[in-house]
């Protein structure tokens, strides 16, 4: 059995240099040095020693050693057990999910280094907020951000965690356990947290590829991986998972249906009324709902095809995603010998039927309940943690939890019970046309279950009044339509939270209240809302009351706080880019100096990150009246060519569509023997790229290339770069229109016009779509009815593929709604926002709608471009060749060496 | 060392003899010129407010031009990768650690002048 205690750190050593592992460790006065190849040797050869364990203190060894990771404080050494006295407790936890992670913050909080803490993770990672996985899905978060505990906690802490170890046997009269790669672990006090199993259901075909079940990162990663075939996909369940994941895939551009068995959506949760309105939101966002739909069989011969219904009708699919309901993963405990029923029987002080075994979370089932939601969890970690530190409680107490679907545009609230019954009376608000229904369940004047939908900002308010059992007698009359209603007073956008009680529930997930909120927010002085999360965890878990927190924000610290102006520009303003965007406009200011006068810069003139976005703010605003501002571009579009990091440029002249010709090539052949141009590329944009250029050397070489007739290819802009094709009907049997013409027209059109960032466009000619064009910012598939019009892709940091914006039937309306569609992102994106992130922020329908939907609009945005390219389409190669910005390519000086010697 | 010309502001000492470079207005305000010396480039700066600075025309992270880098207030950011300069000291600014020598400059009836002296001991 190991122990530790504390010996000088000096005399431990520990060296993981990739090939092997160096152990020098003088525990007993005596020096004694192995190598071990492998980590699993250096383990089981300490193990045989009786005790010494792996000891270290740099982060970059958790690292190296990803899968079996040991981390033991730096000055700790393990020594055979009883030699020591007051040694540290040995507390085993299997699993390491949310509970469990919670519970450990308790326990150390509480009686720190009562326990010596190892944790065996199924999962190869560390602990995550597992309710934040459809938003990584939908791609409004990853994974870094859903980090509960870093690695750097557990070294911290002291605590071994054992990566990707799955426990397979737990052995109650040894008291040990031991993992599928053979550690064996002895334990004082366990705790058991396997949560649970998502429910493949019993169908033939169920074990097909390309069925997954919605669990864990590596079944989120394995839709990601799917996704980008943007094909047909079907979540079997219409529960919260499976529309969380279908929301999410949709998202990630697949075509998604929900087979569900019910009559209507989450009917464990929502009404009929509610499941209707539910569904019809679901649908507006492009996903195919089916109810009564009783899954047969999963298709397939070598992998998933589609999916057979009871009814005989056949859905088509490359991927299937069960989430039909999850049961508590009680296997382990079972073999154990542990009583179980549903889940891991334990009383309320989270007990199992062995009195040196705890259980929590998904997998526990207490008073006859088991438990999904997290608020419940979090609870429980409570519990357990005053019961490992020896602390008599209250114990668990079952209480409802609101339900809120994690789908952005949907509002969506449900607590307790809302069947119907003789007993029971029901308040009920609908308005049809803003989509909200409301509907509050009383028993003898108190509430028992409420349903929102389309408005939920009551849900706080309602749930007190449930869990309070309070009698509504006096307010039923205005009681559905919320708190800001009642005692008369006149609504404000504030009103509904200045109303709430100090004890009124705020973040549902871990379970704090509004007063915990606003005391905090005082008494620490925060006043951001990173602070009010780290110190009070609310809106730290799902994020949905993060709105609610803000409110509390401003309520307190009034004008300190302003949500809006979280993101500034940069240090020298406290406005963030749509605001000056927005003032810019609204004052008329036409000048950088205008600009930061009126906004009340900070600095004197600003700074590298706001004088350029000023700038083009401006010359996209006020084309013919701003002068652009050079000294506030960066050196690139200062130059018109692209730094290198030896401080020379390179040249590349625009190929119209990537086509050229002999007297092109021959221009450049001849310009790179000239002037002695080290190294000439082929771009990833069908140009050439010169590289090595001398800063002095431009202008000639400039000079020499537009006798060519050669112009500026912009490769340094933000503003069009290429329009790549595909060489279309000229050449191409599958070609079904000109694409080499087509991207040749948009290039001669926009080149020249500036934008918040690069963009950069291709055209294809038919869809097996060889210019790539679904990755583009702006992207063209021609079709034989016309051309399908795509943006918002990614290359490049991201991966991300186009959103299709609409087709149209000729080449003058696909050019007319590119330029439009260019034009809005210009005078709405924010300075460096690629397009993809424009979209993704103003959200796609909203510009579909403008561009596709709004001839007017279109028009007028198209307009807008044509006027701004009056001022804009100047080569300035040319401009240079001619002699503007001479001091730019010329030294003011040269000093001989006599002088600066003497 | 490193002294910042402004035109009726006299130096604290006479550094020696100085040789001239040019009209200050060969120089952008907000901008930078470059004086090129068998000892590597110096980059010369004008400010929004009309002050002028020499430093070596060498980023201490990774040897960028900072003649071309974007000027604001008294320094300029490097634009290979955005560490911060301040033309009065050449020591970076923010959390990035590293200096540049920094060279006397005088103005007078317009014209910039760099010390001999200065050019000669810290030219690299």
């Amino acid at each position: 059995m190991l122990r530790q205690r504390a010996i000088p750190p000096e005399r431990i050593a520990l060296d993981w240099n990739r090939e092997a592992i160096h152990e020098r460790v003088n525990p007993l006065g005596q020096t004694k040095e192995s190598v071990f190849s492998q980590p699993e040797h250096a383990l089981a050869a300490l193990a045989g020693e009786g005790g010494i364990a792996l000891v270290g203190h740099q982060s970059h060894w958790l690292h190296a050693w990803h899968e079996v990771c040991c981390v033991v404080p730096a000055g700790t050494s393990p020594v055979p057990n009883g030699e020591l006295s007051g040694m540290a407790e040995k507390l085993v936890i299997i699993g390491n999910g949310m509970a469990p992670g919670r519970m450990l913050e308790h326990l150390l909080e509480e009686t720190p280094g009562r326990y010596e803490v190892t944790i065996f993770n199924a999962e190869p990672r560390v602990n995550y907020d597992r309710i934040m996985l459809s938003p990584v899905l939908s791609g409004e978060t990853d994974y870094e951000q859903i980090i509960i505990h870093g690695d750097g906690w557990y070294i911290k802490h002291g605590i071994t965690l054992y990566k990707g170890h799955k426990i397979v046997a737990i052995d109650r009269v040894a008291k040990t356990v031991r993992s599928d790669r053979g550690i064996t672990e002895p334990y004082d006090k366990l705790v058991i947290a396997t949560g649970s199993v998502p429910v493949k259901l019993a169908v033939p075909g169920n074990n097909l590829p390309g069925v997954l079940t919605y669990r864990d990162l590596d079944d989120v990663n394995a839709m990601l991986l799917a996704a980008q075939s943007r094909a047909k996909a079907v979540a079997i369940g219409g529960g919260l998972l499976g529309l969380e994941a279908a929301s999410g895939l949709n998202a990630r551009g697949m075509e998604v249906t929900v087979l569900h068995l019910m009559p209507t959506l989450m009917e464990r949760q929502l009404d009929a009324a509610a499941g209707y309105l539910l569904e019809r939101a679901i649908e507006q966002r492009g996903i195919k709902v089916r109810t009564k739909a009783n899954t047969r069989a999963i298709l397939g011969a070598d992998r998933v095809e589609g999916v057979a219904l009871a009814d005989g009708s056949v859905v088509p699919a490359t991927l299937v995603v069960m989430a039909a309901g999850i049961k508590p993963n009680a296997e382990l405990a079972k073999d154990a010998g542990l009583a179980v029923n549903r889940g891991i029987l334990v009383d309320a002080r989270l007990q199992t039927s062995d009195p040196y075994i705890l259980a929590l979370g998904e997998c526990a089932e207490v008073g006859g309940h088991v438990y999904g939601l997290v608020a419940p969890l979090y609870e429980m970690a409570k519990v357990a943690a005053a019961n490992l530190a020896g602390r008599e409680t209250a114990g668990f107490v079952h209480s409802d939890t609101p339900t809120k679907l994690k789908v952005s545009g949907i509002d969506l609230f449900s607590i307790g019970d809302f069947a119907d019954g003789e007993d029971r009376e029901e308040i009920v608000l609908r308005d049809a046309s803003a989509g909200i229904y409301k509907r509050v369940i009383l028993k003898d004047n108190r509430i028992i279950g409420t349903v929102l939908f389309g408005e939920t900002s009551d849900g706080a308010w309602f749930t007190g009044l449930k869990r309070k059992a309070a009698n509504v007698a006096e307010m039923r009359e205005s009681l559905i339509f919320g708190q800001a209603y009642q005692g008369g007073a006149a609504p404000g956008p504030m009103a509904a939270v200045a109303a709430l009680p100090d004890d009124a529930e705020i973040c549902g997930c871990n379970g704090v209240s509004k007063g915990k909120i606003t005391g905090a927010i005082r008494a620490k002085g925060l006043s951001s809302l990173e602070d009010v999360r780290a110190h009070t965890k609310a809106s730290a878990s799902c994020g949905s009351c993060t709105g609610l927190v803000e409110q509390l924000m401003t309520l307190v610290l009034g004008g300190q706080y302003n949500p809006a102006a979280v993101q500034p520009v940069c240090g020298c303003t406290a406005l963030g880019h749509d605001e000056v965007r927005r003032l810019i406009k609204a004052k008329g200011l036409k000048t950088i100096s205008a600009v930061m006068q009126e906004l009340e810069w900070k600095t004197s003139c600003g700074c590298a990150k706001c004088r350029p976005a000023l700038n083009y703010y401006l010359v996209c605003d006020w084309p013919d009246e701003y002068a652009d501002d050079y000294q506030s571009r960066f050196v690139n579009e200062r130059v018109h060519a692209n730094i290198q990091k030896d401080g020379t440029y390179s040249v590349v002249p625009r190929m119209w569509g990537g086509v050229t010709s002999a007297k092109e090539l021959r221009a450049i052949a001849d310009v790179v023997e000239k002037f002695e141009i080290p190294t000439v590329k082929v771009t990833g944009g069908q140009r050439i790229d010169m590289l090595g250029v001398r800063k002095e050397d431009l202008p000639a070489v400039w000079a020499e290339l537009g006798k060519a007739g050669f112009v500026s290819g912009y490769a340094y802009a933000r503003g069009l770069r290429t329009v790549k094709t595909c060489v279309g009907t000229d050449w191409c049997r599958f070609g079904t229109q000109d694409s080499t013409g087509l991207g040749i027209r948009i290039e001669k059109f926009m080149w020249g016009s500036w934008t918040p960032a690069k963009v950069k466009m291709a055209v294809s000619g038919c869809p097996r779509n060889c210019a790539e064009a679904t990755c583009k910012d702006v992207g063209v598939i021609c079709v034989d009815s016309g051309y399908e019009i795509h943006f918002a892709g990614a290359a490049g940091l991201d991966i991300k593929g186009t959103e299709v914006l609409g087709v149209v039937k000729t080449e003058d309306a696909a050019l007319e709604h590119i330029v439009a569609l260019v034009e809005m992102y210009r005078e709405q994106g924010r300075y460096l926002e690629r397009i993809y992130k424009w979209a993704r922020r103003v959200g796609l329908d909203e510009i579909r709608r403008q561009i596709m939907g709004d001839t007017e609009k279109r028009k007028a945005y198209f307009d807008r471009f044509v006027f701004s390219q009056r001022f804009a389409q100047a080569d300035p190669w040319a401009e240079r060749v001619a002699g503007k910005d001479e001091h730019e390519f010329q030294p003011m000086a040269e000093i001989g060496l006599p002088v600066a010697a003497a | 060392m490193g002294v910042a010309a402004n035109e009726g502001h006299p130096r604290e000492r006479d550094p020696g003899r100085w040789i001239g470079i040019g009209s200050a207005s060969d120089i952008p305000r907000r901008g930078a010129r470059c004086v090129v010396t068998p000892r590597g480039r110096i980059a010369v700066f004008r400010t929004i407010e009309n002050r002028y600075f020499a430093i070596e025309d060498r980023c201490p992270h990774k040897a960028g031009p900072l003649s071309q880098g974007i000027v604001h207030g008294r320094a300029v950011t490097c634009p290979l990768h955005n560490w911060v300069i301040s033309l009065e000291s050449g020591e970076a600014e923010g959390a990035d650690e590293g200096s540049v020598g920094t060279f006397a400059l005088k103005v007078e009836d317009g014209q910039l002048f760099i010390s001999v002296e200065a050019l000669a001991g810290r030219v690299a």
